[in-house]
């Protein structure tokens, strides 16, 4: 699975006028990589991750996969910052939700979800309702739930946004490994650059509203990384060379001048 | 050694907290009764407890309180059922539809605020006298908080779960059953409990009005032949009802709604 983002344009009408969210984001997502989209907050990351999602409608442009399914689109399965589960669910019939939706058998479905349960080490939480997690384990059944639901692509927005540093460094690891193990094409929208550099293949650079891409990224590192990385000259210098650039974006966005 | 120390002192209050309303009913009546036998009240205004109870339990024997408190409890279930129902439907598809509830909003917010009792003679014209016109006046008064708290119900669940839906392809079938009927739920239940008192106050207030049957005609009769205690004894079993109906809807609130239910505790 692969595909190709062309010239895409989203603009939001509301009572202020037009706004114009994404505009000319152009890039592709390659077979099986971990593709990570950093941007500073409220530059329409969100926005395009909904659009390759096909939960909105792009005003022009458009995007290629590489395969499809029976609709014209292919399965997706996303990742939310928070409050993504259900509450009225436990976590097997949330981690089961999507090959539910698939018609897939409750018996089978709950074989596989609880297998995947067992990956991201809730076997014991299985029948306790969301609101009984923290934020970290939370995130883990929204993982969970979308590896398990054998989508074509994974789209995750901020999953470990809300996380303190130590919890997401763990999750970020225990992300990377269970990504490994199926080969499925990640694509990973954060705002934090040492976080898209630790985990992404490649790492594209928004800038601010209207969000367009201003450079990809190749990141020289093989797998597996941990936080020594971050001493590596090359790898200092990437993150300064991203945060020269979003800089800029975030003082405009604050109006404050540079 | 500790936790031993820390955790009778919890354990006493918690026992006195479970206690304490108790003990003030029970304190009370006993005021009551004394004060009735010593002569400090007229018992023709207040009748001592064990008074009403003897009364009630003559009622009981004799059937009168059975009739009365059957055709009570028909009015009420069968309004609840016919007002109530459409009602949820109703306002579920309203919360969810946004063209409908954009239809429908002006003529829910013109009709709620009228207090529908009010409409109980219209109804009496158009449904006669007889029993329908009951039952259809409590339907009325059952319909608007249900429909309000329903609609309610689906508008308040987060937009994220309708994106997780929709992003691993739900049907709106599924949608129905998985995100908006559990994710209104806890509302609908608090729509049942205000439509469950207010069918109780439209039946007894629509038999003090006119019905041969009923414990609000029982009250109104006691009231003509001035026998309070007979008065007090249907307030007492129209008390219960309430407690009643109101017990069991926590009940199956607590098996219905588990992750909401623990979250209160």
């Amino acid at each position: 699975m692969r595909f190709e983002v062309q010239r895409l344009c989203k603009e939001f009408r509301g009572r202020n006028g037009v706004v114009h969210a994404l505009e000319g984001v152009t890039f592709s997502a390659e077979e099986r990589e971990f593709l990570c989209i950093v941007g500073p907050s409220g530059c329409g990351k969100t926005t395009l991750l909904k659009v390759i999602a096909g939960l909105l409608e792009p005003t022009s442009g458009q995007i290629i996969f590489s395969e499809d399914t029976v609709d014209g689109r292919p399965r997706s399965a996303m990742v939310f910052q928070e409050h993504g589960l259900f509450p009225w669910m436990t976590v097997l019939d949330n981690v089961a939700f999507g090959l539910e939706m698939q018609g897939v058998e409750q018996e089978e479905r709950y074989d596989r979800a609880r297998n995947f349960i067992e990956k991201v080490g809730l076997t014991p939480f299985g029948n306790s309702f969301p609101h009984e997690l923290s934020v970290g384990m939370s995130q883990r059944v929204g993982i969970a739930r979308a590896f398990v639901a054998d989508a074509q692509m994974l789209l995750m927005d901020e999953p470990f946004g809300a996380l303190d540093t130590q919890t997401r460094l763990v999750l970020q690891e225990e992300l990377v490994r269970i990504w490994k193990e199926h080969q499925k094409l990640v694509v990973y929208v954060t705002h934090d650059i040492e976080e898209a550099i630790l985990l992404g293949d490649r790492v594209c650079v928004m800038s601010g509203r209207p969000g367009r891409i201003r450079e990809e990224i190749l990141v020289p590192l093989h797998r597996p990384r941990d936080l020594s990385v971050r001493d590596i000259p090359e790898i200092t210098e990437i993150k300064w060379h991203i945060w020269e650039m979003l800089e800029d974006e975030v003082r405009k966005s604050l109006w404050i001048p540079s | 050694m500790d936790t031993f120390v820390r955790d009778i002192p919890s354990q006493a209050r918690w026992r006195l907290r479970s206690w304490l309303p108790m003990a003030i009913v029970v304190c009370t009546l006993l005021v009551w009764e004394w004060s009735v036998r010593s002569g400090w009240l007229s018992p023709l205004f207040f009748p001592a407890p064990s008074v009403v109870v003897l009364t009630i339990g003559r009622l009981v024997g004799s059937g009168e309180l059975v009739v009365h408190a059957r055709a009570t409890l028909v009015r009420v279930v069968l309004g609840l059922v016919l007002g109530g129902v459409p009602g949820l439907l109703l306002g579920l598809a309203m919360g969810w539809w946004r063209p409908l509830r954009e239809a429908l909003d002006p003529l829910v917010a013109a009709a709620h605020p009228l207090p529908k009792i009010a409409v109980l003679p219209l109804i009496m014209i158009i449904f006669g006298i007889g029993e329908s016109s009951k039952v259809v006046a409590v339907a009325v008064g059952t319909f608007f908080p249900m429909l309000i708290n329903s609609m309610a119900g689906v508008r308040q669940i987060s937009p994220i779960h309708f994106e997780v839906a929709k992003n691993y392809g739900a049907s709106p079938f599924k949608v129905l059953t998985r995100v908006i009927v559990p994710g209104s739920l806890p509302l609908v239940l608090v729509g049942a409990r205000l439509a469950l008192n207010i069918a109780l106050l439209f039946t007894i207030a629509i038999e003090l009005v006119s019905a041969r049957e009923g414990l609000g005609e029982m009250i109104w009769l006691a009231w003509q032949t001035l026998r309070t205690e007979e008065l007090y004894a249907s307030l007492a079993v129209i008390g219960a009802l309430g407690v009643g109906f109101n017990l069991i809807l926590q009940f199956s609130a607590r098996r219905l709604v588990p992750w909401h239910a623990e979250r209160e505790d």
